[in-house]
């Protein structure tokens, strides 16, 4: 089976995010007033061929662990979506 | 049999300068390839600066997985002598050599310019021609330099004394934790800095006080040899 893997990697909470920043700036001279709190990550979309959800999910996991973040700065979340 | 190998990677940039500046102490020198598995006997391995695979996902993630950095962790772990400057920094911490990450600058520039540092190891193979607490200007030239590590892991490069280089009070160029501009590992033989000592190494680029790491790894070498 197919799988679509969603992968989300934002920097920690509490790590100087300067671009975040940045883009948050931006966002309040445009006007937006009561934007906050920005941070920017990133996204990275994939396809997996894997005999369940779950097996999918571990591998994902895996190269999130591995290669997709760094576990010094970044948290990643994870979504499986049956192609 | 070389005594110094230069890794090269798709998009390092400072290769040939860190080479001739080797060769300069006279040192025998050659790139190896990051497709190549071995490290040709040498004694000495520097990763250079660059944008190693573009920078791509994180600065030297993806030159971590590259075939030669299998023998460069071996070569290390032998107690072989590693330096990593700039890009090759990143890539270090990137494979675990070295502990943190360098992170995007704090003020999102990329800075390029002379900076002042202290050194505050003398006991690796990169340094030990300096004195310690010898202030050296050097070049950065980076936009992610900013070490980053949990205030446990630089409590205890602090506790070691593995803080290799420091940035002067008031001439942090990128926000790095501490001013820490360059750490090693708890044996000292793997050792990254972002300046580019390669860059500052030779009186007709009215600068050579980043001469002292390349002499510092010629008497390293000879010591080897001395040994053997």
């Amino acid at each position: 089976m197919r799988f679509r893997i969603l992968v989300r990697v934002m920097p920690r909470a509490g790590l100087l995010d300067p671009e975040g920043q940045a883009v948050e700036r931006a966002l309040v001279e445009l006007g937006f007033r009561e934007a906050g709190e920005a941070r920017v990550g990133r996204a990275i979309e994939l396809t997996i061929e894997a005999g369940s959800a779950e097996d999918a999910g571990r591998q994902a996991q895996s190269m999130c662990e591995r290669l997709l973040a760094n576990p010094v700065t970044e948290d990643f979340s994870l979504e499986v979506i049956a192609a | 049999m070389i005594q110094a190998a230069v890794v090269r990677f798709p998009g390092s940039n400072c290769e040939t300068e860190t080479l001739r500046a080797l060769e300069a102490v006279g040192l025998s020198a050659d790139f190896v390839w990051h497709r190549d598995d071995t490290l040709q006997g040498a004694d000495v391995v520097v990763l250079p600066g660059g944008f190693s695979y573009g920078d791509y996902l994180r600065s030297g993630a993806i030159a971590r997985f590259s075939p030669i950095m299998g023998a460069v962790r071996e070569h290390a772990n032998a107690g072989g002598a590693v330096f990593g400057i700039c890009n090759g920094f990143q890539i270090l911490c990137e494979s675990g050599l070295l502990p943190g990450a360098l992170m995007r600058n704090a003020r999102l520039t990329f800075v390029s310019r002379p900076v002042t540092v202290c050194v505050e190891r003398t006991t690796t193979p990169f340094t030990g021609g300096y004195t310690e607490g010898a202030t050296l200007t050097l070049p950065v030239a980076h936009g992610e330099g900013r070490f980053v590590a949990s205030a446990e892991v630089v409590r205890e490069l602090r506790a070691e004394g593995r803080v290799v280089l420091q940035y002067l009070a008031g001439h942090n160029p990128n926000g790095s934790t501490a001013d820490i501009a360059g750490i090693s590992n708890a044996a000292g033989n793997v050792v990254g800095i972002m300046p580019h000592p390669e860059r500052a190494n030779n009186g007709m680029l009215n600068n050579d006080t980043g001469a002292g790491f390349f002499t510092s790894m010629a008497s390293w070498t000879s010591a080897l040899k001395g040994v053997a």
